[in-house]
């Protein structure tokens, strides 16, 4: 299993990732490599088989619907990398 | 013996007899990391103030006769995995480099509550993704054993904190083998807990289907200790299980018997170190004089578990992952041409090597053609997996082998090859897949002197049971007693 270049840049592109041309040769060959190695899967018979995503007896686990308390504002922005007034800064979408 | 290098167990016996205060103990560690960690780096921040007064809280407390917490004053170290109000969280990657989270995690809470002193942060692979804590955008951690080698990953810097005598415990997270793996290493016990033991909320998320939080000590009493405090139902983590505490510590004397230990031979196959297996394999030789039955089980589909994981851990990283956005918190690219730009070059400044690669093959194995093919495939042959292991748990109490299949590695030996460094969590792996607990103990030293680690996993729920029996071999041994010059 050999992927192109392309198609990497592709998922870096989906992945919403800049990657430099020297990136982009390395995961080439890197990916290339693991992807192979799991394609062994291939060769396992699961047919009849339920996909696991957890190992938990639970699910759909609800609880009420109660206001509690939350971050203020401030607490919420700390840790934005940009702000204004009481939203989240980022450039602008529309023009 | 000095002080530092004393157990939780005996700390605690000194603390309640008053022959030392928690002032004192805090201190002298405080010293330990001051001696100690320009060699081994294994903390990323110190928060020296904080731990003193909390020990002078827990001292006051003590002399005024007040209830006392379960750890009290007993220093604590913490993956910087887990977020810590007012101290910074950074998973040791740049994108979270200035983060300082404004709640605790359910796990820190519950230190407090018992009078931990948290004393500092523990390096690690970035998001948690490696095994060696190479990783880590800011420093690479030593084996306390051997400084030219590393201390295994992903929880690497809390692993080496307590083998070097920096700390007494310290609380790790493990994915897939990130706790068991690098305590292998280092000479220490690591627990990972069975799935929904631990609430994971405040624990920055990698692979949220696997994600465990969990103890590190010198001996098995104290990881017992740790996990009294850390286990237990929290309604924030809906994953997390509302199944009793036990007390870990009551019965951690008394052997399990009749006791049926199941070996694998998928666990000691190709690529295993001729050391290593003889250490485990005296070990099972140490439960068969102790009255245990050893009988063979089977993990067939033990072979797919590596290469079941990178699909589902990158899958689910590349999903979690996505929220580093440069928007709400952490790093921001300074230039970019819009808002998808923003994004991506945020992510690609952001973002080390491991943690791009991975972020890759996860969006890989989700994209359209190949969905099927590997992602459902992979959850799957994750169902027989964990059927395996169903099976054997219905012949066997705890199922015994290697933790890691080699000693601790040279720091940079398995940096160039990441698949390499994937299967040095070959036995460790299938574990996190099943949800199942499992434990790493001291069994033995290499001729060089690195440690060697005896991994036994057990049946969800079964902690207890699965600590009495890492107990009985490890009363009858001295491994967890050894202590690295440093």
């Amino acid at each position: 299993m050999t992927l192109k270049p392309e198609e990497v840049r592709w998922v870096a592109h989906l992945a919403r990732l800049e990657c430099t041309e020297e990136e982009i040769k390395l995961f080439t060959s890197q990916l290339s490599e693991i992807v192979a190695y799991v394609n062994q899967l291939q060769e396992v018979n699961t047919d009849g088989v339920e996909p696991l995503s957890h190992c938990l007896p639970i699910s759909n686990v609800f609880r009420s619907d109660e206001p509690g308390v939350s971050l203020t504002v401030d607490e919420a922005l700390a840790n934005a990398p940009a702000r204004k007034g009481d939203f989240y800064s980022v450039p602008a979408v529309l023009d | 013996m000095e002080l530092i290098e004393h157990s939780a167990r005996d700390l605690l016996g000194l603390l309640d007899r008053g022959e030392i205060t928690c002032e004192e103990l805090t201190t002298a560690y405080l010293e330990a990391i001051r001696q100690r960690d320009t060699k081994v780096q294994a903390f990323v921040s110190v928060q020296a103030a904080d731990a003193l007064e909390q020990a002078r809280r827990v001292d006051e407390k003590r002399r005024r006769g007040q209830p006392l917490g379960k750890l009290a004053g007993l220093p604590v170290a913490i993956k910087d995995v887990l977020c810590t109000q007012g101290v910074p969280t950074t998973c040791c990657s740049k994108i979270l480099q200035n983060f300082i989270p404004p709640y605790d995690a359910h796990v820190i809470e519950r230190l407090k509550q018992e009078d931990a002193v948290l004393i500092g942060k523990t390096n690690m692979d970035e998001f948690a993704m490696g095994s060696s804590t190479e990783n880590s955008a800011f420093q690479i951690t030593r084996n306390p054993w051997d400084l030219e080698r590393t201390p295994g990953g992903s929880s690497g810097g809390s692993a080496a904190a307590v083998a070097a005598c920096e700390v007494p415990l310290s609380i790790g997270s493990d994915t897939g083998g990130s706790i068991r793996q690098p305590a292998s290493l280092c000479g220490i016990v690591g627990l990972k807990p069975t799935y929904g033991r631990v609430s994971r909320y405040g624990l920055v998320a990698f692979a949220s289907s696997l994600d465990q939080v969990g103890p590190f000590g010198h001996e098995v009493y104290d990881v017992a200790l740790l996990m009294e405090v850390i286990a237990g139902h929290d309604k924030r983590d809906s994953t997390s299980v509302p199944e009793p505490v036990p007390p870990y510590r009551e019965k951690l004397e008394e052997p399990v018997r009749p006791l049926t230990i199941g070996v694998a031979c998928e666990y000691f196959g190709e690529g295993l170190d001729a050391e290593v297996e003889r250490a485990v394999r005296e070990a099972l030789e140490v439960y068969r004089r102790l009255g245990a039955t050893v009988r063979d089980v089977s993990l067939p589909h033990s072979k797919y578990a590596v290469a079941t994981y990178y699909i589902v851990a990158t899958a689910e990283a590349s999903s979690n992952l996505a929220r580093y956005d440069g928007v709400h918190y952490g790093y921001r690219a300074k230039k970019f041409d819009n808002m998808i730009h923003m994004y991506s070059r945020t992510r690609g400044e952001g973002f080390g090597p491991e943690v791009k690669r991975r972020i890759m093959l996860g969006t890989y194995v989700l994209s359209r053609g190949y969905y099927e093919a590997y992602y459902l495939k992979a959850l799957k042959v994750r169902r027989l997996i964990k059927e395996d292991f169903d099976k054997a748990f219905a012949e066997c109490d705890v199922i015994a082998g290697p933790t890691s299949p080699t000693p601790a590695f040279k720091i940079g030996e398995r940096v160039a090859d990441p698949l390499a460094m994937y299967l040095s969590d070959i036995y460790t792996i299938s574990c996190n897949l099943a949800g199942i607990a499992g434990i790493s103990i001291p069994c033995g030293f290499t001729k060089s002197g690195l440690p060697i680690g005896l991994q036994l996993l057990a049946p969800p729920f079964a902690e207890e049971k699965l600590l009495r029996i890492a107990r009985m071999y490890e009363r009858e041994t001295d491994w967890h007693q050894q202590r690295p010059r440093l």
